[in-house]
């Protein structure tokens, strides 16, 4: 009974100290500059990589370069400061990207080609000098519904 | 290339008519709608090939391309070079000698001189933008393709850093990353173990703009390079090409280049 006991006592321990460290583990991650996200945050923790991947096609082939669900959108706007006032690339981990991907224990590798923080003039959701390529099927209204739809379409 | 082209403002699937939903649109189609089984029986029509588009169907075809007056371009000026490794950010690897043999260069400066005459000149070489682009028939992966108005690109997304389309290219304009890169241009995504060559500036292009190369070029009093639309008959290199004799480089090959020079 006594060992009993003492097991149960360090496992409660055990995932107490699992549960800290789950806590401290994951922060919320830093919100982005502007009033609101590109599309509802349940929505975006779900769906953002497939975003991202289709708009990277769409702009790599046939020239969109519409910022809802770019890299570079997110990176402009979710850009995350250190103390000296100066965007944190992704070696930090502080960096947006990180403060889940670290805790889900998935590496994107978007980084190894991509600049990982904002060029100069582009911070905190000053999106605008991105400019627009108007060729993408939606728009910053467009519903979320139409964009399942579109993200559903398989690229041949 | 096969590709769907997109209708701002209504989405995939919109069949001429309402956009319709996408999967309304499939479930039509694998019942037999009549609409799509004339399409699908239309050689050359993949099955699952949406409409065109009226407005995309009647937009003029780009076909981007430069034309460079080597008359004008003086010997020993690099500014196009200098433009184009400052816009993108290749050249040798960041504190390390320069590699030539192995460093990307997307962009120069070449002199050429008849032995027997002794005419002499220089002219840029990059990246010819052709038309039958030998790099695009090589490549086992699709990463090296041809958009629909004629930049040759690499999808690097999809490039396995095989080197085929270097070794394909009659103009030696493609480069491998050997070295990691630090610290990329937002608009020019660069990494190691891919392939990568001029893109015309495709960001600038597409905004409206025009490449670095050749704004510095004309920023220097040159005014060698000229950047523009070669599939409309009104703008001024498609007039500068119909007045002038011009000549591409290794025409022989039959790869149609984008880039002319006039000598």
């Amino acid at each position: 009974m006594a060992a009993h006991a003492l097991l149960h006592r360090s496992l409660a321990a055990a995932a107490l100290a699992l549960a800290g460290l789950m806590a401290t583990a994951q922060q919320a991650p830093a919100p982005g500059g502007g009033d609101k996200c590109v599309a509802p945050t349940d929505w975006m923790r779900r769906y953002h990589m497939t975003a991202l991947r289709h708009q990277r096609d769409e702009t790599v082939h046939e020239g969109a370069r519409d910022t809802r669900f770019s890299l570079e959108g997110c990176i402009s706007c979710h850009a995350v400061k250190d103390t000296a006032g100066v965007p944190v690339t992704i070696d930090d981990p502080q960096h947006f990207c990180r403060t889940c991907h670290d805790y889900a224990a998935v590496k994107p590798d978007c980084f190894q080609c991509h600049a990982s923080r904002p060029s100069e003039g582009l911070l905190q959701g000053d999106t605008a000098q991105l400019g627009t390529g108007g060729v993408l099927p939606f728009s910053s209204t467009t519903s979320v519904a139409e964009l399942e739809i579109y993200l559903r379409e398989a690229r041949p | 290339m096969s590709r769907r082209v997109l209708d701002p403002g209504k989405g995939y699937g919109s069949a001429g008519s309402a956009a319709a939903p996408v999967d309304a649109v499939r479930r039509g189609f694998m019942a037999g709608g009549a609409a799509f089984a004339a399409a699908a029986l239309a050689p050359g029509v993949t099955l699952m090939a949406y409409p065109e588009s009226a407005g995309a169907a009647n937009a003029p075809a780009h076909r981007w391309g430069m034309l460079i007056d080597t008359r004008l371009c003086p010997e020993g000026c690099t500014d196009c070079v200098a433009a184009c490794s400052t816009e993108f950010g290749w050249g040798p690897a960041a504190g390390q000698a320069p590699r030539p043999e192995t460093d990307p260069q997307w962009i120069r400066k070449v002199a050429v001189k008849d032995p027997d005459t002794g005419v002499a000149f220089s002219l840029p070489i990059m990246c010819q933008h052709c038309a039958e682009p030998p790099c695009v028939d090589v490549c086992p992966t699709g990463a090296s393709f041809k958009r629909a108005d004629g930049i040759v690109l690499v999808d690097r997304h999809i490039c396995i850093g095989c080197r085929y389309c270097m070794m394909a290219c009659p103009y030696k304009a493609r480069s491998f990353v050997h070295e990691e890169v630090q610290d990329q241009k937002p608009y020019a995504p660069r990494g190691k173990g891919t392939v990568e060559g001029c893109t015309l500036c495709v960001h600038r292009v597409d905004r409206g703009g025009q490449p670095a190369c050749v704004e510095a070029c004309a920023a220097a009093g040159h005014n060698a390079m000229i950047f523009g639309d070669l599939g409309d008959p009104a703008s001024e290199i498609s007039r500068r090409v119909a007045e002038h004799r011009t000549t591409q480089i290794r025409a022989d090959l039959g790869t149609d280049p984008g880039i002319h020079y006039e000598i």
